[in-house]
């Protein structure tokens, strides 16, 4: 996975790269003829006393120098510009990918380990992207230099070479190996940690009421300490490293000197090149250390490149048509036939045979007993989920096979759970209309009986909205989620219990003034209170995923017995009579 | 005996101004929120408001995330001591090499002398021939004519050599073993304390954040900042001890090649600090974005359905890719900055190098120096070389660390909810007599929310708070949770000021069910056990009948087993507030605060757990918030609030008589013919009551 993510997306930065390989090319060339270089100032100049020699070949190594510094500078330059543009696609590529994704893939995953995916994750790949190219060119050119100068210098040493770096890829791979499994732990337990904070934070208000400050900070110290304990064992093979690196440099080094100094008493070897093969040696070693840096940031790396990896192969369960058919008319129309549908991993489905249909400037209310299914009805209509089998139409077409923006210019949804997004009232407003006027916020912000308290704030549009709407009141956040769908002017409202919150004086004149509104437009409202939908033109009983019965009020005052008795639990005796 | 009596204040009509203002005059939680927000410390939002500018405190953090590592001072001591022998013998290791490095050379030089005459015969000799150059070179030598290489000799130092390397690394081995484990204790503590810190912040310190923020600076800025004191911590000591002690050796081995090294050091550092300056700025504006970048994902994930219903996608990631790319610029600038920093560190010491290699080779050559000793000096100069290096590349580290640590402590310095002044507990057993008095509120001075209200709950009743949206209903009962703090007059708990209690006894007794149902992703069996960890399968199962969790638990495959999820589409959003009921059911409060407890609740299900409530009422004293007036209707004391004052208290069939502002919305509800019918009824109602 991780060389198939960092091929696939380093792709548009090849120039770069090739930017990189020439720079450190150069630089890695430069750096390895400073040793010879001065190689030669010992063998020709000091041992034949020829100072002008000496000081010309200090002349030719400092422009050596000079060329090294620009071309690693160069190096850098193209290298960090890679792979942080590698990072920047790669985030990118999970955000857009996760954007893709239905209810039901979300949950797949969970929302905690989207999030470290996308972010912690990608941070490590790129990380390990901004080291390969800082090093992954320049290494082996230092290693394989360094060993093409070493054997110039003395074949017969050359087997000091073929030992030592074996040895040291044998060390480096064995911790690679152990490190592995503990990076992937180490991963999960971050997901973990930033789940219990993250839930913690959005459950701040619950925690405090039942005084569980105590029993939160044991789970969250609990998740840290898995975290700490997988961190410990890593950093403690991690310390193993260098120091077993140095071991095996400091041996080889005295190996050359030991076995070099036999060839040099024999006469088979100057003096000047056992000097030069040392360095030479040490640089090859240290060619391999840098490898090793990198190698052990792949175990985390390609860790989290699997990670990645499963959010980017994911299919979206719910997929565009391939061949999207355009409805003659754009009025709003809907019509559930047989609908059927079940959560994954459900035994009984949720809905059962719905069949329904709404008509243009029709309101058709449901109302059913908690669980009863009335929300997931609701879902199928903007693709949320998709109906096992059965079918959900719009102006005659399936859903399925039309194009998502011809969903979303029809159906405007207020929640259930009334969700707004941190940032001002104005961009809560504007958010699935962004070219909507001032003048189409006041229109909407006034039916949803909104106006009165929005001016009433000190910053009016621009007051702040905090994550989720949490600083503003129940019934406040229902109203502005209210006015946010009627923003867009859709041909299809679903109210999904949406007038809770709402003190009943507010609920009646709202509902009041949306009739005005949307009197052209298909309503489809999910309510408790029967005075939320005593005046639809069809009411939908639903008892376990089934519509048990339906009728207008009168009707089913009249015929259903559920209906009644739901009527019976509201109203007090007095209002019914 | 009627309630009235009870009640401190006796039921007040509303003036018809205060009555038509329900909606204008609402005054709410929020309105404090702008004040208190400024953009310097609040994150920019899902859109981007105002970027957050603030100074840089290099120092002051640095040496605080320094503090961090006080209660560990004797590891870092012995860390430090390790780190010392280890460098001082790496330091020596490579002089001792290049005596050996002389053993060889007077090895050759030995071998091509003819045998039979002293050394210094032969200097004699060649100085008679005008060769002074090589004459002073064989003088420093330690040659025997004719003799090749001391291989003896050779052996016993290639030995010592490997007996220092080998201690040495012993000691570095050791040393980041213990740095590790002590490393991870502090970090771990961090994390810790920022969770704590966590539960002491005011409520309104979340409303102004963004969640993701907050969790980035958890994760991604504590395992930053672990990066940083693990690794460049040791590294930097190491580094810097090494390159003192190479300049040490140095000067031994040579003074004038010494000098010349050292001109590398003021060189580098001005480098360093150059390049240094800039990429802290850059660092820290790398982790700000990624906090603020994590912001942004943790609040698309979550508000995922709204973004696919209204077709959003395109546009979350076109604000998506603004951030992602100011990220990428910050962190393209701190990388390419720093990077820099490795290539001009070794640019300076090639400078060095070249100036030893000349100068040094010159002085062999004139016999002022050993060629073992150049060799020495020139391995020195290579070994300065990456200390140097290293010293920069973790300083930048460093400061990626103190950038993210400024993150940590901002979040840990941030203001704190009033202190604990405890002095006072109530008994085991409390009676639940709540009493406001000339109770003064607001959440910013200049908007006056609550003001000089006072009332009675007594033990055992029911008191219904009825009022338009933002009338402060929700505040009201915040207060009696201590969540803010009052401004003038006191709450009493069984005659004792709340004040006076810990929030954490106080909040003990009471049994709260909110509006937004929470459960955390656990099990339906351990969410309810949250209301009291201690209870017994028994307590659970009789709070999850009474509440009819049961009945629709039975239906799901994993019964109580079942996983709440996030999204939770197995369990619908009224089952998850019964499942809060039940928890609150569960705590067993003396007394209980229902805000909204049953709203998506569809209403035959809630009259059942009205029953069941009623029945849990009975013993303790209750603050309901409701929109749903049959559920008020059987309240002993019903509160009419608007615009944060109490305008009407009584009890239903009272306040309907009043025809006042309880009386208006109350027939809101039936709006058209049922209206009148209503009103008759409540109206013979009343009479029967007040007869």
């Amino acid at each position: 996975m991780l060389v198939t993510l960092m091929r696939r997306y380093s792709k548009p930065y090849l120039p770069y790269i090739a930017a990189v390989v020439v720079f450190q090319l150069a630089s890695t060339i430069a750096a390895l003829y400073l040793p010879s270089l001065n190689a030669q100032i010992i063998d020709e100049g000091v041992s034949r006393g020829d100072t002008d020699y000496i000081w010309r070949t200090g002349g030719v190594m400092l422009i050596v120098a000079l060329i090294q510094v620009a071309t690693a500078i160069a190096g850098v330059y193209f290298g960090s510009k890679a792979a942080m543009a590698f990072g920047r696609d790669l985030r990118r590529g999970v955000f857009r990918k996760v954007s893709s994704f239905s209810a039901r893939d979300v949950n797949v995953f969970g929302a905690p380990t989207l999030i470290t995916r996308g972010t912690n994750d990608v941070q490590q790949v790129q990380m390990l992207m901004l080291m390969a190219l800082n090093f992954m060119v320049a290494t082996p050119i230092m290693c394989i230099g360094g060993i093409f100068m070493a054997l110039r210098e003395d074949l017969d040493l050359s087997w000091l070479v073929w030992v030592s770096v074996p040895l040291l890829v044998v060390v480096v791979g064995y911790l690679v190996v152990r490190l592995m499994p503990l990076f992937r732990s180490m991963q999960q337990k971050i997901d973990r940690l930033n789940g219990v904070l993250r839930e913690q934070i959005i459950g701040i208000r619950v925690v405090r009421a039942f005084v569980r400050e105590p029993h939160e900070a044991e789970r969250f110290g609990a998740a840290n300490k898995e975290l700490t304990d997988v961190s410990l064992k890593i950093g403690s093979l991690f310390v193993l490293m260098f120091p077993a690196i140095g071991m095996i440099l400091h041996i080889s080094t005295a190996a050359v000197l030991w076995f070099g100094g036999q060839r040099v008493d024999a006469g088979e070897m100057q003096v000047g090149s056992l000097t030069a093969f040392l360095q030479y040696l040490l640089q090859i070693l240290m060619a391999v250390m840098m490898g090793t840096f990198m190698a052990m940031m792949i175990p985390r790396a390609s860790v989290c490149a699997d990670r990645i990896g499963e959010v980017l192969d994911v299919e979206p369960s719910i997929h565009a048509p391939l061949t999207p058919v355009t409805p003659a008319a754009k009025a709003g129309r809907v019509e559930f036939r047989n609908v059927t549908f079940a959560y994954p991993g459900a035994e009984a489905p949720v809905l059962s045979n719905i069949s329904f249909t709404a008509e243009p400037g029709q309101t058709v209310a449901i109302i059913g007993s908690t669980g009863a299914g009335k929300s997931s009805l609701l879902a199928l209509l903007p693709r949320l989920y998709d109906a096992d089998s059965g079918e959900v139409l719009l102006d005659g077409v399936p859903v399925t096979q039309l194009d998502r923006a011809e969903i979303t210019q029809r159906v405007a949804m207020v929640p259930q759970r009334p969700y707004l997004f941190s940032g001002t009232i104005e961009h809560n407003l504007r958010f699935g209309k962004p070219e909507a006027t001032d003048r189409d916020l006041w229109e909407a912000l006034t039916v949803a009986q909104a106006a009165d308290f929005v001016r009433d704030k000190k910053g009016g549009l621009d007051s702040r909205i905090a994550q989720g709407g949490t600083n503003v009141s129940g019934g406040q956040r229902q109203r502005l989620c209210i006015a946010r769908a009627l923003v867009t002017e859709p041909k299809v409202f679903l109210f999904d219990d949406s007038f809770s919150a709402l003190d009943v004086a507010t609920d009646a004149r709202l509902r009041r003034a949306l009739k005005a509104k949307t009197a052209d437009a298909t309503v489809i409202i999910v309510g408790q209170r029967v005075s939320t939908i005593a005046d639809a033109d069809q009411i939908l009983v639903l008892e376990d995923g089934r519509i048990v019965d339906r009728g207008t009020h009168e009707e089913l005052l009249e015929s259903s017995t559920t209906y009644q008795e739901i009527v019976e639990s509201q109203l007090s005796a007095e209002a019914v009579a | 005996m009627s309630t009235n009596e009870k009640i401190s204040s006796p039921p007040v009509k509303a003036t018809d101004t205060a009555a038509a203002g329900t909606a204008t005059a609402e005054v709410t939680d929020e309105d404090f929120l702008e004040e208190e927000y400024t953009p310097g410390e609040a994150d920019g939002g899902m859109f981007g408001a105002v970027p957050a500018k603030k100074a840089q405190h290099f120092w002051p953090s640095a040496r605080r995330l320094m503090g961090l590592l006080k209660p560990e001072r004797a590891g870092i001591i012995a860390v430090l001591a390790m780190v010392t022998v280890a460098v001082v013998l790496n330091v020596i290791a490579p002089r001792i090499l290049g005596q050996a490095m002389d053993v060889i050379f007077a090895g050759v030089v030995g071998k091509q002398l003819p045998s039979g005459a002293t050394k210094d015969q032969f200097i004699e000799g060649l100085r008679s021939q005008g060769q002074d150059n090589f004459a002073d070179m064989l003088a420093r030598m330690d040659v025997v004519p004719g003799a090749g290489i001391d291989f003896q000799k050779l052996a016993f130092l290639i030995s010592v050599v490997l007996v220092m390397y080998f201690v040495a690394n012993i000691f570095l081995w050791l040393q980041g073993y213990v740095l590790n484990v002590l490393v991870m204790r502090v970090v771990r503590t961090l994390r810790d304390d920022t969770e704590k810190k966590l539960n002491r912040l005011p409520l309104n310190y979340f409303d102004t954040r963004q969640r993701g923020d907050i969790l980035s600076r958890v994760t991604n800025d504590v395992d930053n900042i672990q990066q940083a004191l693990q690794q460049a911590f040791a590294q930097l000591v190491n580094s810097a001890l090494t390159v003192i002690g190479i300049v040490i050796m140095m000067f031994i081995v040579s003074w004038q090649l010494a000098l010349i090294a050292l001109v590398a050091l003021p060189l580098s550092g001005v480098a360093a600090g150059m390049i240094g300056a800039r990429s802290q700025k850059l660092f820290a504006a790398q982790w700000k974005n990624t906090g603020e970048l994590n912001g942004q994902i943790e609040e698309s994930f979550s508000g995922h359905d709204l973004v696919r219903v209204f077709g959003r996608d395109a546009d979350m990631l076109a604000r998506f890719d603004e951030r992602n790319e100011e990220l990428y610029r910050a962190s393209f600038g701190a990388q390419f900055v720093s990077g820099m920093i490795m290539p001009v560190m070794q640019f300076v010491s090639y400078l060095s190098y070249v100036g030893i290699a000349v100068v040094g080779g010159l002085r062999v050559a004139s016999g002022a120096m050993s060629l073992g000793d150049a060799t020495a000096f020139i391995q020195y100069s290579r070994e300065f070389t990456q200390p140097l290096g290293q010293m920069a590349g973790m300083a930048n580290m460093l400061q990626s660390g103190v950038a993210s640590a400024e993150r940590v402590f901002e979040f840990l310095d941030a203001d704190e909810q009033d202190a604990e002044t405890a002095t006072e507990h109530l008994p085991a057993k409390t009676d639940g007599h709540v009493e406001f008095q000339h109770v003064t509120f607001s959440y910013s001075p200049d908007k006056p929310l609550i003001e000089d209200l006072s009332f009675t709950a007594e033990p055992g009743h029911t008191v219904a708070i009825v009022g338009p949206t933002g009338a402060g209903k929700t505040t009201l009962v915040n207060l009696v949770m201590r969540f803010y703090e009052l401004n003038a007059g006191s709450i009493t708990l069984d005659g004792v000021d709340i004040t006076r209690l810990s929030r954490s006894e106080l909040r003990a007794k009471v049994g709260m069910v909110l509006q937004d149902a929470w459960l955390f992703g656990g099990t339906i069996y351990e969410n309810i056990r949250y209301g009291k960890l201690d209870a017994t399968e028994e307590q659970i199962m009789a709070a999850a009948r009474a509440t009819f969790v049961d009945r629709f638990v039975r239906a799901l495959p994993d019964g109580y087993n079942t996983v709440i999820d996030e999204e939770g589409n197995n369990v619908s959003a009224g089952e998850k507030q019964l499942i809060t009921i039940a928890r609150a059911f569960v705590a067993n409060p003396s007394l209980l605060i229902l805000d909204e407890a049953t709203s998506s609740v569809d209403t035959r299900t809630e009259a059942l757990v009205q029953k069941a409530m009623a029945a849990l009422r009975t013993e303790r004293t209750s603050f309901v918030i409701a929109h749903r007036l049959s559920t008020i209707r059987d309240a002993d004391t019903i509160l009419v609030m608007e615009a944060g004052r109490i305008v009407e208290q009584g009890r239903h069939a009272q306040l309907l008589a009043l025809q006042g502002a309880y009386y208006r919305l109350y027939m809101s509800q039936f709006a058209g013919e049922d209206a009148d019918a209503a009103l008759a009824d409540s109206a013979e109602d009343a009479t029967a009551v007040h007869s």
